[in-house]
């Protein structure tokens, strides 16, 4: 294996495009070291990102989004003073991943280039509007995160092109978003079903919506006619069911130990709707 | 395969040692270093017992790769007594027998030491929470939690 540690994303590319073997990109570590480890994928590349620079930092952008680093850990993100203001949504999916130590150096876009179907950020990410700027070898690309996976354990990602910053939108006012997970345990737990929602109001009405979902497909999914059933309402019961029911739609899922087909559909619904409460809540400006 | 060269801290001193690429941190650390006290349970980074420090932030030495800490700070668990002095976390966890087989106390002592830097006063939940990423197979957590939550105590009422 070779390690390298290159100083900008257009080397950390060519190191990529250039490879004959397997090529990972390391931040965090908390997939690529556990798969090395268990002997599932030894890199014969291993490409350290995090000696460029930038790549730890949360910034505020001028039109007054957030560009958050690829090596920004979970713990950084929760620790932001402004960042959970603006997105407690993100900041409370990251931070249901794993223990205080993987917190320590689990990335946001890690979780979204290991393209589990069962990430927790990523859903929040999707409902967010978030996009990934990607650097390849024929120049840099915007992707919306929706778009970013493709199946379990792939991304849309080609040879060489590797993600240098994620981007989440500008707030604005009257807006909130939320994510929640169903485990049979209380933590440190994979996601049966993640429901992401993000919302904006006009009024008690609801101008904008977006839902996403996790666990419940071969990808996460944003679920645009989820979104649609709640636009034009104020979150009352009957738009309430429309959303349980086009989540519930959308649901393609595994039967597993930890979850049946018929449990998770219907545990979509249930969350998606909960979900929707906490984030019309806090576009209401309750910051619990 | 070529090893690698690496300039570190641990415990505040001064650190070098060749490695190769896929070699962890925990490897380093036990085998070059003769730091022992950090253990390898599980190996995946789910079981706690081979916490460290990375520039003050609690990690899995077994999820990190000795070629990361080069100009790094790591900080163990030899590195939690001063001299001859318990660290009062250690004192409490006798005083509490809040281990029976050891093995993950060093990485419990780690994480907990670093809990109380950044809460001096958590609640028995943020104890737990905090700790939930270090198992313990024996005592079945409850004079862990004791232990810290004593400690804490005891810290605060001494500053």
């Amino acid at each position: 294996m070779r390690y390298h540690t290159p100083d900008n994303f257009d080397e950390a590319s060519a190191l990529a495009a250039q490879a004959s073997g397997t090529t990972r990109f390391l931040a965090g570590g908390t997939d690529v070291l556990v798969q090395l480890r268990s002997d599932i994928v030894t890199p014969d590349d291993l490409i350290d990102i995090k000696h460029i620079p930038g790549v730890r930092e949360i910034t505020n952008e001028d039109h007054g989004g957030w560009r958050i680093g690829v090596a920004v850990s979970g713990a950084e993100m929760t620790e932001h003073p402004r960042l959970e203001l603006d997105w407690p949504g993100v900041v409370e999916a990251m931070d249901l991943i794993g223990s205080t130590q993987v917190q320590g150096r689990a990335t946001l876009v890690g979780n979204l280039c290991n393209g589990s179907p069962a990430a927790d950020a990523v859903p929040a990410l999707a409902a967010a509007g978030a996009h990934v700027t990607v650097v390849g070898p024929n120049g840099s690309r915007e992707i919306a995160v929706e778009d970013v996976p493709t199946g379990p354990g792939k991304t849309c990602l080609e040879k060489g092109e590797v993600i240098s910053a994620l981007h989440l939108p500008r707030r604005g006012h009257a807006a909130g978003d939320a994510y929640l997970r169903f485990i049979p345990r209380t933590e440190m737990d994979i996601a049966v079903v993640g429901a992401a929602i993000n919302l904006r109001l006009d009024g008690d009405t609801i101008t904008e919506a977006r839902v996403a979902l996790g666990a419940v497909a071969p990808t996460v999914r944003l679920v645009p006619k989820a979104g649609a059933a709640l636009i034009g309402s104020t979150l009352d019961e009957a738009a309430l069911d429309k959303l349980a029911r086009a989540a519930r739609a959308a649901c393609n899922p595994i039967d597993d130990r930890r979850g049946t087909i018929k449990f998770r559909t219907k545990v979509a619904g249930v969350l998606a709707q909960r979900a929707a409460k906490i984030a019309y809540a806090r576009a209401k400006g309750d910051r619990k | 395969m070529s090893m690698i060269h690496v300039n570190t801290k641990v415990n505040g001193d001064e650190a070098e040692f060749l490695c190769d690429p896929r070699e962890t941190l925990l490897d380093v650390l036990r085998d070059q270093l003769n730091l022992t006290g950090s253990k390898e349970g599980c190996g995946t980074g789910d079981c706690g017992a081979c916490s460290v420090t990375l520039d003050g932030r609690l990690v899995c030495s077994c999820l990190v790769l000795a070629v990361e800490a080069e100009g790094h700070e790591i900080g163990t668990v030899e590195g939690i007594a001063e001299g001859e002095t318990l660290h009062p976390l250690q004192q409490k966890f006798i005083e509490y027998a809040a281990l029976q087989c050891g093995i993950c106390t060093p990485g419990i002592l780690v994480a907990a030491k670093s809990l109380l830097e950044k809460n001096p006063d958590p609640t028995e939940s943020e104890v737990r929470y905090w700790l939930a990423g270090n198992l313990c197979r024996c005592t079945g957590y409850d004079k862990i939690i004791r232990a810290v939550m004593d400690t804490a105590k005891d810290m605060r009422e001494a500053s």
